[in-house]
């Protein structure tokens, strides 16, 4: 069964339709990848499935479970971590206190605890830090930054931050959004990497929202197309860059459109 | 001799206090503090003209509640204007206690502190919806409702008189004097200061940190917003009741005008100057904020000594220079005294060779 199951979601602000019956479903540890012009509705699915939005209609289940009415913060605990498409981190916080944060949930020490330092508090804190030092930390190459505060750091490197943030939650499912905007072609390579290795690794559902097609194309399972709220694609990538639907939507069907899918 | 710090344990990592120099400073600190600044106290008061030991007192005093308030404003971010409502709130409980319930101090101090919490987290309520100058404003309801009920439930409080305190003794150690009075408050104000730093480093107060810094990701990341703002409410009041507990017991008299509007922004003050978000701004904010107005007396006095005639004058000057210490302060360091503090460590770290 699919792991991630989104049906009929309807979502409008206002008299407009952002998103206009989509339904999707992930299966476990693949690469979904949602693509669309800008404005399409992707990031909304996105805020949809984190209960960021309160969709109109329609329902999101994971692992069998629905959550369309739980709080945020429970959506946490299920395993469904994600990234933005702004930067969203906390910029006065270091980035090891930024990926220590994503353990939140996974952390049982109480204030007074903490507020001692003493005994199960401290063992927990020190078994979290080895644990973002060898499994996270190692794994996005982010040592030499680990005392910054984040504010301070450039956007390529805060983008990786982000990511490490959202690994340290131990997620079943890593919902990204375009973790590759504004990066030159290294960053992006790196970035690609990253990905792969969390899917492959550890075995991460992967849904990415991404407009560089390049990566699009190469790292995902399978593509979803959406355009006003609309889906109007669905498959592997080499079905989709053949779809004469998603050539149109993109470029109106011109001949560079066919160059932009990779073509 | 190693030219940086190189560590193999993540335990040494987090630690606290890094280097042995640090330690040392530290433990010459506790040593000073507890052992020779009574002995310097009053001969030096002589000399300021004012009681040192009595400065000192309420340095500490205010510190413990400056902690709690930074907590809050600097670490969760959350404004609070109600705070000297609070301390009086944690002032009146622990006197009530104390002189009509007949508990001992060790029991009603702690007691302060939770009726204040428990006051302070129904007045925090709010702080799920508002933010800001939204929260600020409410929470300055908390001011003048909690000053009302001080002013008129006078079978309570005493009313305008106020309560008469004494004197307590903690197991059998009467804390009668000044000097006695300043280790229980030196104790205290080591303890808070731990655990403020400790609790920032662990779940608590990096949820709440995450939440001043990012309330929409933190509730993503599995942060649940009401109960963080909550229980910052809760720890930061606890913090201020059990300040004016020590208070009460150190005054000797608690009336609704110790814990005016006015403490509020004072408080407000010490943390904005001592540096939000800084577990040394309290410390620092609150040892600004209460010696300055008597160190600016002695220029004062000195001055209406030679001009008598416009001693008036001079009185208002105090104040006038008081409140243009803190504009200037905010506007050459407005991370407050804790960043310039660390500036000056990072100079002369690598001093004289700082490239």
């Amino acid at each position: 069964m699919a792991q991630l199951q989104v049906q009929d979601l309807h979502l409008n602000f206002g008299g407009l339709t952002a998103l206009n019956g989509i339904s999707l479903s992930v299966d476990s540890g693949e690469i979904f990848a949602i693509i669309g012009p800008n404005g399409a509705g992707k990031t909304c699915i996105l805020n949809c499935i984190c209960r960021f939005y309160h969709p109109g209609q329609g329902s999101v289940t994971f692992e069998g479970q629905e959550i369309t009415n739980f709080a945020p913060h429970k959506v946490a605990r299920l395993g469904i971590a994600r990234t933005f498409q702004n930067i969203e981190l906390f910029q006065g916080m270091t980035v090891l206190d930024n990926i220590k944060l994503g353990a939140h949930v996974h952390l049982r020490s109480g204030f007074f605890a903490g507020g001692l330092y003493w005994g199960k508090a401290r063992n927990e804190e020190m078994k979290l830090r080895r644990e973002v030092e060898e499994q996270i930390i190692d794994l996005l190459e982010i040592q030499a930054i680990r005392k910054k505060i984040v504010g301070t750091l450039p956007y390529g490197l805060q983008k990786r931050v982000e990511l490490a943030r959202a690994l340290a939650m131990r997620p079943k499912i890593l919902l990204l959004d375009e973790p590759m905007a504004g990066m030159n072609l290294e960053e992006t390579e790196d970035m690609a990497r990253f990905i792969l290795d969390i899917n492959e690794e550890r075995g991460v559902t992967i849904v990415l929202i991404e407009h560089d097609m390049g990566v699009v194309m190469d790292i995902s399972d399978r593509i979803f197309v959406l355009d006003f709220g609309t889906r109007i694609a669905e498959g592997p990538p080499e079905e989709i860059q053949h779809n004469e639907h998603v050539i149109n939507a993109y470029l109106g069907g011109s001949d560079a459109a066919f160059s932009k899918l990779g073509l | 001799m190693p030219t940086g710090l190189f560590y193999t344990k993540y335990q040494d990592d987090e630690k606290i206090f890094h280097t042995l120099w640090v330690k040392i400073w530290m433990w010459a600190l506790l040593i000073f503090l507890f052992v020779c600044f009574p002995f310097v106290a009053y001969p030096l008061s002589g000399f300021f003209g004012f009681s040192l030991q009595h400065m000192a007192n309420m340095i500490g005093i205010f510190i413990i509640g400056a902690h709690g308030l930074n907590l809050l404003t600097g670490f969760t971010g959350q404004i609070s204007l109600g705070h000297g409502a609070f301390m009086g709130v944690g002032a009146y409980t622990s006197a009530i206690l104390f002189m009509k319930g007949g508990w001992p101090f060790w029991l009603s101090l702690p007691a302060a502190g939770l009726v204040t919490a428990g006051v302070g987290m129904i007045f925090g309520v709010p702080s799920l919806r508002l933010r800001g100058l939204y929260l600020a404003i409410a929470t300055m309801a908390a001011q003048f409702i909690i000053g009302y009920a001080m002013r008129n439930w006078t079978s309570l409080t005493g009313g305008s008189a106020g309560l008469n305190v004494d004197r307590p003794s903690i197991f059998g150690f009467a804390l009668d004097t000044d000097l006695r009075y300043y280790y229980l408050i030196l104790i205290l104000v080591i303890f808070s200061t731990l655990f403020l730093k400790n609790l920032l480093r662990t779940k608590t107060g990096r949820a709440m940190v995450a939440i001043r810094d990012r309330y929409l990701s933190a509730e993503i990341m599995g942060v649940n917003l009401f109960k963080y703002r909550l229980l910052a409410f809760g720890i930061s009041s606890f913090y201020v009741g059990v300040s004016g507990g020590l208070f009460a017991h150190y005054n000797l008299v608690v009336s609704d005008e110790h814990f005016t509007m006015w403490l509020s922004i004072q408080y407000l003050a010490m943390v904005i100057i001592g540096g939000l978000g800084h577990v040394l701004g309290g410390i620092f904010g609150t040892i600004f904020m209460v010696l300055l107005p008597e160190l600016l007396r002695i220029p004062t006095e000195i001055l209406s000594n030679i001009y008598p005639n416009i001693f008036a004058i001079f009185g208002t000057l105090r104040e006038l220079v008081f409140g243009l210490v803190i504009i200037l302060f905010l506007i050459f360091e407005p991370d407050g005294l804790a960043a310039r503090w660390h500036t000056i460590r990072a100079y002369w770290k690598l001093w004289p060779f700082s490239y």
